[in-house]
């Protein structure tokens, strides 16, 4: 079955993603709560796999719950904490439960999370989780046996437009489409007359392209991903339009910003939509779409 | 030359292993861990004397020209009373001296280092893995550098996304060994070997347990290699 997601992709019009992050613990009342307010609005939400390493509710378990609620789920799968047995299982449940959109990613280093004694997987990458995706659908696991019962996914993978240096992660990003990669979605860019660069490049293959936006929330966050996070490079300007705003108001000026650039991207048409990551402030998704102009 | 890399496990750490054993014997390595300054002659006579002052009885002290060889069971001779003396044997050598002298005499041993990598020193004071043994060698796609060693997550593919300025994420001392290869191959002009899309690895390359009999002698054998 072909998911909305993947129909919305096909489309044509202004995509719009967003993310709801599983909670530490079973305490669904939050991840419920964002839902429930994102589902109408956005054209897909992905559930996220363990962020920055740190042990959650799983993100298939999150993903169930978005379709239970009548939204459209990405399931987001790294390759940390599984081998590909576990990884091919958790794709096949995954399809049982009419969970079709896959975003591979590597996953971050366990050091920078909460087990940090744990045991980093690897045994997949993300190119290769992405072909063991097309490889289920022709009917065959990694072993080469065949599957009974079919599947079918909208697979996705990220791309860092500024990453330094460019070429090598450009050269993995091509890697990825041609392992099978149908929809990109981008680590967060702020500088959108360098992301239109990469768009000059990037709009010669065959997939689609979500532009990252995280919302920024003061100007020491800012400040803090320029320095710790690979490849976001917030402008000086947006820094200090965070810095001006009055206290009290930052939420508002990045909400302000985040809408901003969103409709920039969609009256020049860089690319195919947006992927909208609020990192915590889930609840303002919706305040960014309106100050984007969109329809919701 | 490649060597055996070692760091001092942690004090506390030493001192459970030894709980309730109050006469220590001490062997230190005169190849891999005098260079690496964790179990030469400095360092044994550093750790005798604070056993010494933790009120343990040292009965004795020698520093092997080669721990992990064949011919460590005859310099140990040497000092056979005060071996049996003791109650444990503390070993400040690598992994493979403690158990290759584990397995010539019969007494508890406690390693007094950690083995990190096999590795060489690439600048003084400096020590890199070069090789994890993987038994499934890709350096002739990657202009001879390692990534299954040398990337924190061992990918194949090209760097993750957490690479920044040629750095890996998890260490901005430690060079991204996918930006190292992109800039060998790239100065060979064979960035098309890293275009090649691998395919996942074979994690059974490296034997485990490692053992392997070398195919002409199974031959001469007459067993079919």
């Amino acid at each position: 079955m072909v998911s909305s997601f993947k129909k919305a992709l096909e489309s044509g019009k202004f995509v719009v993603t967003s993310e709801v992050a599983p909670p530490k613990g079973t305490n669904l009342e939050k991840m419920g709560h964002h839902i429930e307010l994102l589902k109408d609005k956005v054209d897909a939400m992905n559930v996220t796999d363990h962020q920055s390493s740190v042990m959650r509710f799983p993100s298939l378990g999150g993903a169930i719950m978005v379709k239970e609620m009548g939204g459209e789920p990405i399931l987001q799968m790294t390759c940390r904490d599984r081998n590909r047995l576990a990884l091919e299982a958790d794709l096949l449940f995954a399809s049982s439960r009419g969970i079709n959109n896959v975003l591979c990613l590597t996953g971050d280093s366990v050091i920078f999370g909460d087990h940090k004694e744990a045991k980093g997987v690897f045994d997949l990458d993300s190119s290769q989780l992405l072909g063991t995706i097309r490889k289920l659908e022709k009917g065959k696991d990694l072993g080469g046996n065949d599957l009974d019962g079919n599947v079918s996914f909208c697979a996705g993978a990220i791309v860092t437009p500024e990453a330094n240096p460019l070429e090598p992660q450009l050269i993995k990003f091509e890697k990825k489409i041609e392992a099978g990669a149908e929809f990109i979605q981008t680590q967060a860019v702020y500088d959108l007359d360098n992301f239109k660069e990469f768009m000059e490049y990037a709009k010669q293959f065959p997939v689609k392209i979500l532009a990252g936006i995280i919302l920024l929330t003061s100007a020491p966050m800012a400040r803090f991903m320029n320095k710790n996070v690979a490849g976001v490079n917030v402008p000086q300007e947006l820094i200090d339009e965070m810095d001006a705003a009055p206290k009290g108001r930052k939420l508002d000026k990045g909400i302000e910003i985040a809408g901003r650039m969103i409709k920039r991207v969609r009256d020049e048409k860089m690319c195919h939509g947006v992927h909208i990551m609020a990192i915590g402030k889930e609840e303002v998704v919706p305040d960014i779409m309106a100050a984007a102009g969109l329809d919701i | 030359m490649i060597r055996s890399i070692t760091q001092q496990k942690p004090e506390e750490e030493i001192d459970r292993l030894l709980d309730g054993l109050g006469r220590v014997f001490i062997i230190g390595c005169g190849t891999c861990v005098t260079l690496t300054h964790t179990g030469g002659e400095p360092e044994v006579k550093a750790m005798k004397k604070k056993l010494i002052e933790k009120g343990k009885l040292v009965t004795g002290d020698v520093i092997l020209p080669v721990a992990c060889d064949n011919l460590t069971k005859e310099a140990l001779n040497e000092y056979g009373e005060q071996i049996d003396q003791s109650d444990v044997l503390l070993i400040m050598t690598c992994a493979f001296g403690v158990q290759t002298i584990a397995s010539q005499l019969k007494k508890m041993v406690v390693p007094a280092l950690d083995t990190l990598f096999i590795g060489k020193e690439t600048a003084f004071g400096e020590f890199n893995e070069i090789c994890t043994q993987c038994g499934t060698c890709i350096l002739g796609e990657t202009g001879g550098i390692c990534p299954v060693t040398s990337c924190h997550k061992g990918l194949v593919n090209g760097p993750c996304g957490g690479t920044n300025n040629g750095k890996c994420e998890i260490d901005n001392e430690k060079d991204c060994v996918w930006t190292l290869i992109y800039n060998r191959l790239k100065e060979l002009g064979r960035l098309d070997a890293m275009r090649k899309l691998q395919k996942p690895r074979n994690h059974q390359g490296e034997p485990t347990p490692g053992k392997w009999k070398s195919v002409s002698l199974r031959s001469s054998d007459g067993q079919k290699a």
